[in-house]
């Protein structure tokens, strides 16, 4: 049941355009151990103005 | 062997007899979830044989391949996905407002054609667009569709296209607005409730900025019930004799307010509005649809329109034309949306985690979307035709009373008295439901029937009515907003084409001037479409129709020379049949835009009446005056011109898709130019 509550969220934050934030941190844990990583408010942020920032197409009619 | 095909042979056959039972009941009422299994056992069919055999054989899905998310992973842009998360979000950004507003505007042919083509263009055309499209930018690290074609097809291509998506957005977001105002217009209930989302909408903002920042389910249900409050309280305010009138705007002036807001919302800082807006349609969206669902399960409603009505001739009154080619560009998004293509070649290739995944999310995600169209296909039909047409023709030909609406509406063969006319505006708390073209009042009537069904009884009606308003009112006003910095952007490209240093986002005036064309843009034709007498949405939608329609065939032709680069023109069919009926219908439908001289048809046979009888020093109705003679000429031109653009567009990428497939049959080798499969991964 947690397992599809969490689906359920993820699905829900993609849906507005923010991706998984632990994915993100154990990208950066695996891959570039020695850079910073965004913390969770620094990445909701610059997730928002991927999205939103216009680059990106927009949404369909 | 064949046993795994036996459930597939059932289900085709429960749907080849609902589809029967639609098509051939002459006389008695219809039950509407006929049409609804007739549609779900289609897409079913569709999904397990036509998708995989796409999958399979043309594409030749390879699973071990590594998708974009891996190749290029950073946790950000991509990343792979959980394949139903990412369905979830591809859906999302695929379904807005025109899978439910084309379906009820198709529904004055009655429902079987509309039924028919939703069914057929989205197994044959719209789901393949999406489901190709997906596929090639997933092969080629998630490019965006004026990249691939200029990838595949060469540089003019690419910018002609560019140019084209940038004239189809405009368009675009003048329709949407257009049928804010028709829904907003004088009345002062969904106004308020509109109104009041931008404050709320702004404390949701702060919230998330400074106060729980990324608590994205806290502030939506905190929003939510301050919609909720502003539903219930609209009523109040409109009943004021103070606030009501505050409230009430006539068309022109909401015109100017959302020209005005337009300007303004796309230059605020995301978080502050757009962000949080964004977050309440989404989920509103979602939900509305799937209640939607359960409501029309539930109510088994009998369908009251015709299967057929007469205007199938053309001559209807809510839109001009004849069922070919006008039903296949009246309802686009829902059967096949060259939009999407935009959506498939933007996050989701970036974001899904195997090629494997592709079909569900690229096919199934469009079959999803068809079946919102089928809902709202038969949210229209469930109404009396009476009310449908009272509700969706032009005060030209009704008048503005209901004894005029009545006594037009019964000539038209759809009997109507007065009462019915003022006591279903009554029952959804409006004044008056006269002439409310554009879709979104008339499917809101239907959801206020189908919702009161299920919660709370005709007593609900007016708070349901004006719920899905709202709804409907805040996904186009996210779309205008975030269409407006879209087009922003996509301009500053084309101009910084010639002038390079336009490009800059450095500098904030390249942005400022870009922001202002984009928004005088699509104000110029909402300003057109609200001052136009037959009521904009008579003029504008087809308009709209066709541009997604050719940037749907732009996206099918670009699949069709993928697979001839691959060498698998074999297989191409599948894509040429689709492009094949798109370029039929949309330059046919230029072609009567343009030159039909059918004055309710034509765009210059209307014009050269207009002038004609300018000339003679004469004023045809509805013009009040030489001057609006003069600007209804005038319009009529822009719009002329527009089509022809739209025309010479898409002649001109067919130009450029026969000279690449024959210079990839010439080539003894594949020549698409995919990133290998045994690249090793780019980190």
């Amino acid at each position: 049941m947690s397992g599809f509550l969490t689906m359920l969220r993820q699905t829900a934050r993609l849906m507005v355009g923010i991706p998984d934030y632990d994915a993100y941190l154990r990208h950066m844990l695996t891959h570039h151990p020695d850079q910073p990583a965004m913390d969770r408010t620094q990445f909701f942020r610059d997730r928002q103005e991927a999205r939103y920032g216009g680059k990106n197409g927009g949404k369909c009619c | 062997m064949m046993t795994r095909h036996l459930p597939w042979i059932a289900i085709a056959i429960i749907g080849a007899v609902a589809l029967g039972v639609v098509a051939v009941s002459r006389g008695e009422a219809v039950n509407a979830l006929w049409i609804v299994v007739a549609a779900v056992s289609c897409f079913l069919v569709a999904y397990r044989y036509y998708a995989l055999f796409i999958a399979t054989k043309v594409m030749r899905l390879d699973p071990s391949r590594p998708t974009p998310a891996l190749r290029r992973a950073d946790g950000l842009d991509y990343v792979a996905t959980d394949r139903t998360v990412l369905f979830g979000h591809h859906f999302a950004a695929i379904a807005g407002a025109g899978p439910l507003v084309g379906p009820v505007l198709a529904a004055q042919m009655g429902y079987l054609p509309g039924t028919l083509w939703i069914i057929v263009g989205v197994v044959l055309a719209g789901a393949v667009q999406d489901f190709m499209v997906l596929f090639i930018s997933m092969r080629r690290d998630g490019k965006s569709l004026g990249e691939l074609i200029r990838m595949e097809m060469g540089q003019w291509a690419g910018t002609i296209a560019l140019f084209g998506a940038f004239m189809i957005m405009v368009i675009i977001l003048a329709v949407l607005a257009l049928i804010v105002v028709k829904a907003l217009a004088e009345s002062p209930w969904g106004m308020f409730t509109v109104a009041a989302t931008v404050p709320l909408a702004m404390i949701m903002g702060a919230y998330t900025r400074w106060i729980r920042p990324g608590r994205i389910g806290e502030v939506s249900l905190l929003g939510l019930v301050g919609l909720l409050a502003a539903i219930v309280y609209g009523q109040a305010v409109a009943a004021s004799p103070f606030w009501g009138p505050v409230f009430t705007f006539t068309p022109l002036t909401l015109c100017w307010i959302l020209i005005g807001y337009g300007a303004v919302a796309s230059v605020l800082p995301v978080w502050l509005l757009l962000a949080p807006r964004d977050y309440l349609s989404t989920f509103l969206k979602i939900g509305a649809i799937a209640a939607l669902a359960v409501g029309i399960v539930i109510m088994a409603p009998p369908l009251k329109m015709p299967a057929l009505t007469q205007f199938v001739d053309g001559g209807g009154p809510v839109w001009a034309g004849g069922l070919f080619p006008f039903l296949f560009i009246t309802i686009a998004c829902g059967a096949v949306s060259g939009f999407h293509a935009l959506i498939s070649s933007g996050t989701t290739p970036k974001l899904i985690a195997s090629e494997g995944h592709a079909r569900v999310i690229g096919y199934g995600a469009m079959l999803m979307e068809a079946f919102v169209a089928i809902m709202a296909l038969v949210g229209a039909s469930i109404l009396d035709p009476g009310i449908y047409f009272t509700m969706n023709s032009p005060t030209a030909l009704i008048g503005t009373d209901a004894a005029s609406a009545s006594a037009a509406v019964t000539a038209m063969g759809f009997p109507i008295s007065p009462d019915l006319i003022t006591q279903t505006a009554k029952d959804v708390g409006e004044h008056s439901i006269i002439s409310r073209a554009g879709g979104a009042p008339t499917l809101a009537v239907a959801m206020a029937e189908i919702f009161s069904h299920v919660v709370g009884g005709p007593a609900m009606k007016a708070f349901w009515y004006h719920f899905a308003i709202l709804f409907e009112a805040l996904f186009i006003l996210t779309a205008v907003d975030a269409g407006t910095r879209a087009g922003r952007f996509m301009l500053q490209d084309l101009i910084g084409l010639a002038v390079p240093s336009f490009k800059e986002s450095k500098g904030h005036m390249p942005g400022i001037v870009a922001t202002a064309l984009t928004v005088a843009a699509w104000g110029f034709f909402l300003h057109q479409g609200v001052t136009d007498p037959l009521g904009g949405v008579n003029t504008l939608w087809p308009v709209f129709g066709i541009s997604n329609q050719m940037l749907a065939a732009i996206a099918l032709m670009l699949a069709t020379v993928v697979l001839f680069r691959m060498k698998r023109d074999r297989y191409a069919w599948v894509t040429m049949i689709p492009t094949a009926w798109l370029l039929v219908c949309t330059l046919s439908a230029g072609w009567l835009k343009l030159f039909s001289a059918d004055a309710k048809v034509g765009f210059l046979a209307h014009a050269a009446k207009f002038s004609a009888a300018a000339g003679a020093g004469e004023v045809l109705a509805p013009a009040k005056s030489m001057a609006e003679m003069e600007r209804i000429i005038f319009n009529d031109r822009v719009d002329a011109a527009l089509v022809a653009l739209f025309l010479s567009v898409v002649l001109a990428l067919l130009f450029f898709t026969i000279r690449t497939c024959i210079a990839a049959r010439r080539s003894a080798a594949p020549t698409a130019r995919e990133i290998p499969a045994q690249l090793v991964p780019a980190q």
